[in-house]
Order: structure tokens, then C-alpha cells, then sequence
């Protein structure tokens, strides 16, 4: 099949059903509501189940309910409906559930509007609800890759008993692009859920229970730590991130997402100008890769991290780099989105 | 002459519930509806927060835990799920009528084929006897230690009666735990709910008034009275809808 | 090469089919494409854009923030966007809508009295597809048979019957155009 131009919402929702997810439940928000458009037409025609709900608050507790039936479930949502969603998100850490949460990103606090933003990094990569926990989070830069990793994601939630969050913005998700759905790896479920609700029947009279409930804190403890040590094997084995026009450079960005590709082409600016900068991309921002951030940061002159927050993701680069050479911050917020120039610009001052 | 036993759909495992509490009376009439309708392996229950957030350790078939007051929707989750197994959700007034009162209406809107056996005690049992939706009018609890004022604190809400009135609901009926016949009564309305999401009919409710002698302050045949006299005056019995 | 083009109108006159038709018919023709309309509450009667990128490498930033490529449907656009434009770059105005011209020295301007032309074909509401047949024969981003083959693709065949007014629609705009 040749590619297929489509937008990156769209490309979402037709990647999860290559997946196999079969359950969507959500709640109409810009800028993602063609996700929910998309569902509607197609789960019906694949044989699975779209259904609105009555809130955000509701959707995501429709997704613990079939993803503790074992079934591949997704809901997706913008930042006011994803902060909604987060008792939800918090009960499925704890019950360890499998599932997909997209957040298309747009500026904030409250109702904010409804243009691109990258500002609830801090919700998404500590955990998001109450609790001791983290979702995997995955930042796709092109529609081709939010495809891929809406994929990936189903696979790794099932895997490692998690939810798994797609940390998109408004630019991710109205963009279109050529996508290459063949392109997209999707592995067979083929783990057997025994831990899920389906009936004592169908388990030999095993008895299945959903819970994140431990009223005494000794056994809460065990359960923390038992989901730290998860947590520890993710961070070693799903940890991603790309290197661009390193190896020569001597000022390094640092950006996620939609603001990755502007840093690119502000690369693309300096380097025309001689100056040799290049960019480090987290693909994931829980686990983040501050080894691989570390190790990249050696011998630059500064680290600058670009966002469109007033500095969020700047906080682990800190923690990565250690001190060991200046880190910087630039970007722009409100749903505002930076140009390379502007990048370039605080790069020449910084420099 | 029958034996009495413990229903089968109930674990052998002690409650915690107060004495004189009527949870535990709720319990055995699921259980005992599970156990005569044959179902137990194939039924997947809702425990919600609450005085019956551990329902998921009593009852002898698959279990979820949900949030305060999404018990509606994880249910609707999980049986749009597993459409051929049989979901129940087992919720108190503060769960159902107030944190969760979107997620009730909306489910029984949607007509969605499950069951929901609701306890109504008029009171939050599990935090310490606050003030409840379903609390009568002149009632003192922790958080209306004047008594409930309509003025202030607004009025009891009737949930059957309410929920009735939607078309996806197919079964909506008010019983009462307080003495002997009643008791017969509920476990009758409990298995016609389980029935009618057997038959595909829609959305099922029973609310059962029950009690709440340590929070009421009142000793358990008291408090039964207390059911009696004062509760069944504001909250009706009887079958609201039936299709 | 690479062509970084905005499309402004007023919502409903169709200027993110204009971006679309240049995406998909990129596509056809082996490039890299992008298209990232605006979005909100805007869908009919306010201000309507769209970034389109043409390349023949891979498309970094999808947002034209400096457009090299500018096509304006209606006045606001045209006020708008025109002194973002890069220098060296091309205008491409509507001047059945908009009676301004624009006084920049630095880049090139055509006027395609757009609404006219389709007027002139027999349906007013081709007037996108008149500025897309001038665009097209001023710049060649893609040809004009790979326009068509998209605009094919899109219609789909409930509204197949519309395309050789369309056709029609993109030969009269090319005209009609005329370049200072």
C-alpha cells in the first residue's frame, strides 16, 4: 500500500485499530476531536466498540473497566480533559491495568485555549494523578512516528501492565502527512491475561480481582516497591531518544515533539550560518534518558532546552547534565509556537 | 426442609460490617440470586468506596474496584467488554447519588444491561457519618450537627423514582431490609434485576433502605425502626418501572 | 527545493483544499509533504489558513511562520500575512476580493480576480480552484494534472460531476492572472 496523507489524529485512531484495540471510549475536546470522529465510523466497522461518554471522567473509567477485562482500550483527550482523567489514571497505575491515553497538548492552566503547548510535561512525566507512580510517555514528532508509537504503545502496555501515554499537542494532531501504515510493527498479543475479569468460568474457577485497595501501609509498601522495580526494568528497556548533528556540535538542543522539528530546522538555519549546533530528542519523556542526555552533554559549550512552556522539561535536563556544563532555556507558551529564528537567536546569545 | 447455608457466591470469610448494619443482608441476597440464577461464573461485580469497598473480598466471582462514584461507568466498560457475562455494580447513596449521580444517570440513559444494587442508609457510613444526599430532613450527622435544613443543605434525593423516568431504564424498584417480609421482598426485586439484564431489557436498580446503627446512634432494632418509620415515609417502596 | 507556502481565505471559501490538493498531488509526485491548517472556532465566515510544505527533502518545521509562497484570499489575509512574507517571495492575491496591492519592493506579486474567473465558468464557488490554476502555472510546485488527479481523489465520486467545472475554473484563473 503507498502512503496515505492523513492527520495525525486520524493516523492515531487507524494505528490503534492495527493494533487491535477494539474498546474507545472519550469525550469531544480540541484539538483532538478527530479521534473521536475517526473511532465512531471505524470501530463499527472493525467490530469494536466507540462510545461517548458523559466526561472525561467517565471515559477513562470505561477504559479500567474493559482493560481489567484484559480487552485493548484506548481514550484520548486535551490538557482540562486530561487533568479530569487523572483519578482515573492514577486507579489504573495502581491496579496495573493496561492501556492507551492520547494527550494532544494545548496551552494552560484552566481553560487555557486551544492551540499547540507542551505544558503539562510535568503532569505527564511525574505520574500525573495522586500516588507514587508513572505512565510511559511517548512524544511523537511526525504523524509516521505517532502511528508507529500508538503501536508500540498497546505492545508495552500489555508487557509491562501500565498505561501509556501519547504526549502529542494541537500541531501533532491537525497536521497531515504521507503516513505509511504497512510500516507500522504491530505484535500479536500474545500474552495471556489470566489477571483480568472474565468470568470465573473461563478461567478454571480462578477468581480475578481489579483492585488498587491495601488498607494495611506494610502491604501498600510492597506494592510500591514491587511497581518501582517495574518501573526500573522500563527505564533500562524503553527508554528512546535521537541524536541529530551531535557529533560536531558544540551547542546542543535539547526538545520533544512538535518543537524537535523546529529545532531541526533551526539546525538546519545555523549550520548555514557555521555554527555548529545540533539537538537531542527525547522520544520518551518517562522513562527520560538522562544517560544518554548525559553522555551527549559532554564538552558542550551550553545545553539549551527548547519548549513551548515557560521550562519544564528543562528540570530533568538539569538533572541529567549534573552541573557539568551550563543549561539554558528558551521557548515560547500559551499555545504560542516558537520560530527557528528565535531559536537561533538565543542560541547566538547563549553561545 | 431446606438447609440454611451460606450462598456459594459468597466467600467464607468474615464481614466487616457493624453489627446491626444491613450490608451484610444485601450481600447474601445478591449472592443468594447469583447462586439460584446459576451465574457466579460468569458475573463480574463493581465494589465502589464506600462501607463496601471490600465487597470485592466477599463475593465469590471476579471483581473490580472502582473510583468514588464511577462504579456506573467502569461497569459499562467492562460489559460493553464481555457483553455475554453478567456486571453488577454495588453502591452507597454518597457513591451513587452524589459524586457518581452523572455516571448513574448517564449509564441508565444509555440503557446500559447491567445491574446496580444500591444501598441507601441516608449517611456516609465508611468516613465517619457525614452528611449524606439521600440524609432526611431534621437528620444530625457529623457534617449537620443541626440537623438537615432544607434551606440550607437542600433535600433528599429519591434515585429510583429519578432514574425511572429515563427510557434506557428497564427496572427500577425501592425495598426495604427492616424486617422479615421485606427482606423476602428485596431478594425478589435483587434477582428480577439480575433477570432483567439476563433478558437484554435495559438498565436494573434496586435501592435497598438500609441502616446505619453506629453512625445513626442508635441500637440495631432501633435502627430498623428508624427505617420504618422515618426513611420509608420519604423513600417509598415499590416498583417504579418495570418493562 | 523546497516550496513553504501559506494559504489564508475566509473560512468556507475553501483555502484548505487549496493546501490539500498541493499535498496530496505532491505526494502523488514523489515529494515530502505537509499541510497544518489552522483550527478553533473559526469553521465558517472567520479567518482560515493553512501551512503547506512541498519539499524534496525531509520537511523539519511544518508551521510557515516567513511564507516564500503566499496566497490570500480575502482583505484580512492579505493584511495579515503579506509583511511576514520572505523576501524574493511571491504573492499571490485574489483581486476580485481585495482591492489593496501590496507596495513591498521586495517580492513578486500576481493578481487573479479569482471570484470573476469562476464566475466566468459558470460556479462562483470555484474561485479557489481559480487561484490554484494561476498558482500552479506560475510556480509548477506540482502539475496541473497531479492537481487534478488529487482534486479527483478528494471529490470522490459523489461529487465527480464537479470536476470539469473545476477544471475549467484552474485554465480560466491562469488567464486571468496578472503579474507586476
Amino acid at each position: 500500500m503507498a502512503k496515505v496523507l492523513m492527520k495525525g489524529n486520524e493516523a492515531i485512531a487507524e494505528a490503534a485499530i492495527l493494533a487491535g484495540c477494539r474498546f474507545y471510549f472519550g469525550y469531544p475536546i480540541t484539538p483532538q476531536n478527530e479521534i473521536p470522529e475517526y473511532m465512531s465510523r471505524r470501530m463499527r466497522e472493525v467490530g469494536g466498540t466507540f462510545l461517548q461518554a458523559e466526561s472525561e471522567v467517565a471515559a477513562i473509567n470505561m477504559v479500567y473497566g474493559a482493560a481489567g477485562c484484559g480487552k485493548r482500550v484506548m481514550t484520548s483527550s486535551s490538557s482540562p480533559g486530561i487533568s479530569l482523567k487523572q483519578e482515573g489514571l492514577s486507579y489504573i497505575a495502581g491496579a496495573e491495568l493496561p492501556c492507551v491515553v492520547v494527550n494532544m497538548v494545548r496551552g494552560g492552566p484552566g481553560l487555557g485555549g486551544i492551540q499547540p503547548a507542551q505544558s503539562d510535561y510535568y503532569q505527564a512525566t511525574r505520574g500525573g494523578g495522586h500516588g507514587d507512580y508513572r505512565m510511559i510517555v511517548y512524544t511523537p514528532s511526525t504523524v509516521q512516528e505517532a502511528a508507529e508509537m500508538v503501536a508500540k504503545a498497546f505492545t508495552v502496555a500489555d508487557r509491562y501492565r501500565i498505561g501509556v501515554m501519547i504526549l502529542g499537542d494541537g500541531m501533532i494532531g491537525q497536521i497531515m502527512e504521507p503516513v505509511d501504515l504497512e510500516a507500522i510493527k504491530v505484535e500479536p498479543e500474545n500474552t495471556k491475561k489470566l489477571w483480568a475479569t472474565t468470568g470465573t468460568d473461563s478461567k478454571d474457577g480462578k477468581r480475578s480481582v481489579v483492585n488498587s485497595l491495601y488498607i494495611d501501609p506494610n502491604e501498600l509498601e510492597v506494592v510500591n516497591q514491587r511497581l518501582e522495580a517495574k518501573y526500573d526494568v522500563i527505564a533500562a528497556y524503553e527508554t528512546e531518544y535521537e541524536e541529530y548533528m551531535l557529533d560536531d556540535a558544540d551547542v546542543m538542543l535539547v526538545a520533544y515533539g512538535t518543537t524537535a522539528r523546529i529545532c531541526k530546522s533551526a539546525v538546519a538555519k545555523a549550520r548555514e550560518e557555521g555554527i555548529k549546533l545540533g539537538l537531542f530528542r527525547p522520544k520518551t519523556v518517562w522513562p527520560f534518558p538522562y544517560d544518554a542526555l548525559a553522555k551527549a552533554a559532554e564538552g558542550k559549550k551550553a545545553v539549551i532546552s527548547v519548549e513551548m512552556s515557560l521550562g519544564q522539561m528543562v528540570d530533568d535536563v538539569r538533572i541529567a547534565v549534573n552541573g557539568k556544563c551550563p543549561v539554558h532555556f528558551t521557548g515560547r507558551t500559551g499555545g504560542v509556537i516558537p520560530t527557528p529564528k528565535e531559536i537561533l537567536d538565543y542560541v547566538k546569545e547563549v553561545r | 426442609m431446606a438447609k440454611f447455608e451460606k450462598p456459594k457466591a459468597l466467600l467464607d470469610v468474615p464481614l466487616h460490617y457493624c453489627p446491626g448494619c444491613t450490608h451484610g443482608i444485601a450481600h447474601r441476597l445478591v449472592a443468594e440470586a447469583m447462586d439460584e440464577l446459576d451465574i457466579t461464573g460468569k458475573t463480574i461485580g463493581i465494589a465502589p468506596v464506600g462501607c463496601s469497598v471490600f465487597a470485592y473480598n466477599y463475593f465469590n466471582c471476579d471483581m473490580q474496584q472502582a473510583s468514588h462514584g464511577r462504579a456506573p461507568a467502569v461497569a459499562t466498560g467492562i460489559k460493553r467488554a464481555m457483553p455475554d457475562n453478567i456486571v453488577f455494580s454495588y453502591q452507597g447513596d454518597g457513591d451513587l447519588a452524589s459524586i457518581g449521580a452523572a455516571e448513574i444517570v448517564s449509564a441508565a440513559a444509555r440503557g446500559e444491561k447491567i445491574t446496580v444494587i444500591f444501598i441507601n442508609n441516608a449517611i456516609y457510613g465508611m468516613t465517619g457519618g457525614q452528611m449524606a444526599p439521600t440524609t432526611l430532613l431534621g437528620q444530625k450527622t457529623t457534617t449537620s450537627p443541626y440537623g438537615r435544613d432544607e434551606n440550607i443543605q437542600g433535600y433528599p434525593i429519591r434515585m429510583v423514582e429519578m432514574l425511572s423516568q429515563l427510557d434506557g431504564c428497564a427496572y427500577a424498584e425501592r425495598v426495604s431490609m427492616h424486617n422479615y417480609p421485606n427482606v423476602l421482598k428485596a431478594k425478589k426485586a435483587v434477582k428480577k434485576a439480575f433477570e432483567t439484564q439476563i433478558a437484554g431489557k435495559g438498565f436494573a436498580i434496586v435501592e435497598l433502605l438500609s441502616t446505619c446503627p453506629t453512625n445513626w446512634g442508635l441500637s440495631p432494632v432501633d435502627a430498623l425502626k428508624f427505617v420504618e418509620e422515618k426513611m420509608i415515609p420519604q423513600y417509598p417502596l415499590g416498583v417504579f418501572k418495570e418493562v | 527545493m523546497e516550496h513553504r507556502i501559506v494559504v489564508a481565505g475566509f473560512g468556507g471559501q475553501g483555502v484548505l483544499l487549496i493546501g490539500q490538493v498541493l499535498c496530496y498531488a505532491g505526494m502523488a509526485e514523489g515529494k515530502n509533504v505537509s499541510w497544518l491548517p489552522s483550527y478553533g472556532p473559526e469553521m465558517r465566515g472567520g479567518t482560515a489558513s493553512c501551512s503547506v510544505i512541498v519539499s524534496d527533502g525531509e520537511i523539519a518545521s511544518p508551521l510557515v511562520t516567513e511564507p516564500e509562497k503566499l496566497i490570500v484570499m480575502n482583505l484580512p489575509s492579505f493584511t495579515k500575512y503579506e509583511p511576514l512574507m520572505e523576501k524574493g517571495g511571491t504573492i499571490y492575491v485574489n483581486s476580485s476580493l481585495i482591492d489593496a496591492k501590496s507596495t513591498r519592493d521586495d517580492i513578486k506579486k500576481c493578481y487573479i480576480p479569482c471570484n470573476d474567473a469562476a464566475i466566468a465558468v459558470g460556479n462562483a464557488r470555484a474561485a479557489n480552484m481559480a487561484m490554484l490554476g494561476a498558482f500552479l502555472a506560475d510556480t509548477g510546485v506540482v502539475s496541473k494534472e497531479s492537481a487534478m488527479a488529487a482534486l479527483k481523489k478528494i471529490f470522490g465520486e459523489r461529487r465527480a460531476h464537479l470536476l470539469p467545472v473545476n477544471e475549467l475554473a484552474m485554465d480560466k484563473g491562469a488567464e486571468m492572472m496578472v503579474k507586476e
